[in-house]
């Protein structure tokens, strides 16, 4: 199990490369299409937060991606040393509110977790945050 | 993959906008740009080709809720979208999403039902 590696700025610019990325990695580990789909649209808003949140918008820090499959698992993580990323702070979007009762925002985390088959945050004071998120085929 | 782009046409009764290629949350502030500035020349009845869109991410809907209670202020327009791929379907219904836009089969449905 050897791990595919990439490392960018937090700059929304570097997003397609990283989709990219992750799209190779998760075709040559030979998920289905839908997966593949669900690993891409998974990752743009775990990296969307970490540059919004992690970075506060800020595009000289680094992001680590790294993936990697087992037997019937694909995993992608990400690593970032900004500010402490806690889950629990996100409220779940209201998903059946009306247009006008629609927030503009929490949707990345919901997305995240319903795509993948395991998402769990890890922050270290001296690392920073890393993000693994894990999809089963 | 096809090329992200943005392109708009000013018909009689509303205005059509088509969307290609993968619109990831690096491209969704492009979209929400040129939206903006239809806005910005009164064009609230607005018509989104989604045919040829590959990807979408949150980011985008973001726009497109912003876009669409703009539009509805005051009952003067809203942002119909048509042709949409399944896979973009199922991000929408993935956002509670899809009851609350007015989607149609194809982009003539959706331009003429203005």
């Amino acid at each position: 199990m050897t791990a595919d590696e990439l490392v960018v700025s937090s700059d929304l610019d570097a997003l397609p490369q990283v989709i990219g990325f992750v799209r190779q990695a998760s075709m040559q580990a030979g998920l289905p299409e839908s997966a593949i789909f669900a690993c891409e649209l998974a990752t743009d808003e775990a990296c969307t937060n970490i540059i919004d949140h992690a970075y506060a918008g800020r595009d000289d820090g680094v992001i680590r991606v790294a993936c990697w499959s087992d037997a019937d698992e694909f995993v992608v993580q990400l690593h970032d040393q900004g500010a402490a990323f806690d889950p629990a702070a996100v409220r779940e979007p209201p998903l059946t509110e009306d247009l006008a009762g629609r927030p503009l925002g929490g949707l990345g985390l919901h997305f995240m977790r319903s795509l993948m088959d395991e998402v769990r945050f890890d922050f270290d004071p001296v690392t920073g945050n890393t993000l693994t998120m894990v999809k089963r085929f | 993959m096809t090329e992200f782009s943005i392109e708009t046409q000013e018909l009689k009764r509303c205005v059509l906008v088509i969307l290609h290629g993968r619109i990831d949350s690096s491209k969704a502030p492009q979209v929400e740009a040129a939206l903006k500035e239809l806005i910005a020349a009164d064009h609230y009845r607005i018509v989104i080709d989604m045919s040829g869109v590959e990807f979408v991410s949150s980011a985008f809907l973001r726009v497109l809720i912003s876009t669409s209670k703009s539009v509805r202020r005051f009952n003067r327009g809203d942002v119909y979208l048509a042709a949409m791929p399944q896979r973009i379907r199922d991000v929408f219904d993935l956002a509670g999403l899809v009851p609350l836009f007015k989607t149609f089969d194809t982009q003539v449905e959706a331009v003429g039902s203005w």
